[in-house]
């Protein structure tokens, strides 16, 4: 059969396809939209072509895996040699409620803990205290001594399975009581291996989970830098995080800019206090989200670790180049998830998931399909963990490297990605930097305006969620959602009375006055060390409320300025 | 009280829950939309927001918690609020909430639960409405 060949057929650049062969058939039937965008609302062409890539160089600008700018991947043989970690953030009720659920996570596949703490231990504040009334166990697990700890991670052998932690203000606290229960079963310091999420940049900025003021709570963090090149080459004593900036609101590119913005800061700061960025920055992790927008998400991840290794190069010229290389932890985006028709949720979620495995994603947590209602159930989180599982060992895309790099939309909105972040460093840059940024309010009122702007959007049916502003259903059938025993909140406060009780009290008033003076010490000066004392604390049962007191004591409270 | 002032809301975050951007996004639609609204910001007591809804002469209190904290809170401030007399003054609220949960916030008082996915604009016209009604028809805004 002869093929009669149209005019277009042969247009020799986009333009003119564009021009002669796309708009006159978009005259004659208009497409489904006025305007495509991404989630983020950047705007999308129709095609993309060679053209849209003009100056990018391979060599330079993607180079191989495992190689500088690592565009296609920190490691040489990626998810051929092993897998990310399989991660399912776990935490609820009381110390023997998550202990439980650890052991069955890893009974089914999980390969590292992650731990959720309840509200009261992340505000730094014991169950005892009047504003965690409501509040013990129900967001994450309680905890707020050593004795819970050492119940939280019983059985669990803590020189094998690496332990993820998720609390920023009392993190050094909370590390230090970790690394004591390892102690005391016997396993040295520098055997254990985790990470401790302590980005206290991105508590002001998005998550408000806060203690003391900024320039305080930044020197906590260089603290536990110090600590951990000194002492846990196992450990990442950060995870610099655009995960709760993007669930406040932020398009995909502010999560990226002020995320590694945030990155820069806290090396800027450790080689001001004396650190050695080779000695430090390798053990700095990053944490992104993982939303809807396939595309744009993975370009995230690879502009991520481009700029990461380019400016780290460009400001410090590390001899160790694992300085250079992003490495990043990553969960799907917990604010898609809808209510409505829950059930939905579980392709969303593995849309993202996918995204985060094509970004070349080190470790990797699935949300549960029940989450806009509660903690999630054992079935569902099961169903999250066999997602991950799926596509690692059944969707074929873990078995080649960075498999759609050279994609023109991919390469291009990775280079927007870059030129994008270039914009916002310039403007933090011109403020003083992200310290001086935060305290004016600038990353806030940014990602304040992006989330009224795609609420907005929804409101008037310019982004489609499925189940909310279109195929909506009168009738929802009932999930089963997972219930926290009330009697928690009684079963704590009684532990820890009775820690009060039989704990050395002599022993305890000689590790509190000892972190007074290295609280003083270290307000006083940037080189002081507080982990020592937080170690002792964390042995001598200090609680978790008792020690943060007295942080307030010595550099004050930081309070909402509230605006909207 | 006078029949034709703006709807004065405030919108309160209560307990150690950080979650904030539902209550910005709608705290702001409600001032789009003509009302007076006073955030509260983070990490209230229940005694700050209803102090905070007495000085300010409030017409509805909308609180929201993402903290599974609401067993607890919204009935605590409902209590709070018929002790100081305000049984003129709207209770609402959002977030994550379980609908077993409902029926018993509504016996305390909790007039409406706005859960996620609800729009900006039932949440506008329902404050305005149920001021409305408690004004006696005739709120502005």
């Amino acid at each position: 059969m002869k093929v009669e060949k149209k005019p277009g057929a042969t247009s020799s650049s986009k333009r003119e396809w564009l021009e002669s062969t796309y708009a006159p058939a978009v005259a004659k039937a208009p497409e489904r939209k006025p305007r495509f965008s991404t989630i983020s609302d950047t705007a999308v062409d129709p095609l993309y072509a060679a053209e849209d890539l003009a100056g990018l160089d391979p060599q330079r600008d993607l180079g191989y895996p495992g190689v500088f700018p690592y565009t296609r991947g920190v490691y040489p043989s990626m998810y051929r040699g092993r897998l990310w970690t399989m991660r399912e953030f776990a935490g609820f009720g009381s110390p023997e409620d998550t202990n439980e659920r650890f052991h069955y996570l890893l009974k089914h596949g999980v390969t590292g803990l992650s731990t959720a703490f309840d509200m009261p231990a992340l505000m730094g504040r014991d169950p005892d205290d009047p504003l965690s009334r409501g509040e013990v166990g129900r967001e994450g697990v309680a905890v707020s001594t050593l004795a819970d700890l050492e119940i939280l991670f019983r059985g669990i052998p803590l020189d094998e399975v690496t332990t993820s932690m998720t609390i920023n203000a009392p993190a050094s606290i909370v590390w230090a009581m970790y690394l004591a229960n390892g102690e005391s079963q016997g396993v040295p310091i520098e055997k254990m291996g985790g990470t401790i999420q302590n980005d206290c940049l991105k508590e002001y900025i998005a998550q408000r989970e806060w203690i003391v003021p900024i320039r305080a709570a930044m020197g906590l963090v260089i603290d536990t830098l110090r600590f951990g090149a000194a002492r846990t080459p196992r450990w990442n004593p950060i995870s610099v995080s655009g995960y709760h900036m993007r669930e406040a609101g932020a398009t995909a590119l502010q999560e990226l800019a002020f995320t590694l913005i945030d990155g820069l800061e806290y090396v800027k700061w450790g080689v001001e206090a004396g650190l050695d960025p080779s000695a430090f920055v390798p053990r700095i992790s990053f944490f992104f989200d993982v939303h809807n927008d396939l595309f744009e998400e993975i370009a995230k991840f690879r502009a991520a670790r481009r700029i990461w290794a380019r400016e780290i190069e460009r400001r410090y010229h590390p001899h160790d180049e694992r300085a250079l290389m992003l490495r990043t932890h990553a969960q799907t985006a917990g604010v898609s998830l809808t209510a409505q028709q829950p059930y939905n949720n579980v392709v969303r979620v593995t849309l993202q998931a996918l995204a985060a495995v094509l970004g070349g994603t080190q470790s990797l947590h699935t949300n549960s399909l029940d989450e806009t209602y509660a903690l999630p159930t054992e079935e569902a989180v099961t169903l999250a963990l066999r997602t991950q599982q799926i596509i690692a060992h059944e969707s074929g895309v873990a078995d080649t490297i960075d498999p759609l790099a050279g994609s023109y939309y991919l390469e291009h909105l990775t280079n927007e990605m870059e030129q994008g972040f270039d914009r916002y460093l310039e403007q933090i840059e011109g403020l003083g930097g992200m310290v001086e940024a935060v305290e004016r309010g600038y990353p806030q009122r940014e990602i304040t305006e992006s989330s009224f702007h795609f609420q907005q959007q929804v409101d008037e049916g310019e982004k489609v969620i499925v189940g909310i502003n279109k195929y909506q259903v009168p009738e929802e059938t009932p999930i089963p959602v997972l219930r926290i025993d009330p009697d928690v909140e009684r079963r704590q406060i009684e532990r820890l009375a009775e820690v009060r009780r039989t704990r050395d009290a002599g022993r305890w008033r000689q590790a509190m006055d000892r972190l007074r003076e290295a609280a003083v010490a270290a307000r006083d000066s940037s080189r002081a060390e507080l982990m020592p004392a937080f170690l002792e604390c964390a042995h001598a049962y200090a609680s978790i409320g008792e020690q943060v007191r007295v942080l307030k004591e010595v550099f004050g409270e930081y309070r909402d300025p509230g605006y909207f | 009280m006078s029949m034709k002032r703006p709807i004065r809301v405030v919108v309160a975050k209560a307990g150690l829950d950080g979650h904030d951007r539902g209550a910005k996004v709608v705290a702001r639609a409600l001032r789009d939309a003509g009302m007076e609204v006073i955030y509260t910001g983070v990490h209230q007591t229940p005694e700050q927001v209803v102090e905070t809804a007495l000085q300010e002469d409030a017409d509805a209190v909308g609180l929201s918690l993402l903290s599974g904290a609401h067993n607890y809170l919204f009935p605590r401030i409902s209590e709070l609020m018929r002790e100081k007399g305000m049984d003129d003054v709207l209770l609402f609220g959002g977030g994550i909430i379980p609908e077993d949960d409902i029926p018993r916030l509504r016996e305390h008082g909790v007039e409406r639960i706005f859960p996620p996915g609800s729009s900006l604009e039932d949440i506008v016209e329902y404050v305005r409405d149920a001021v409305g009604r408690r004004r006696g028809g005739a709120a502005t805004a």
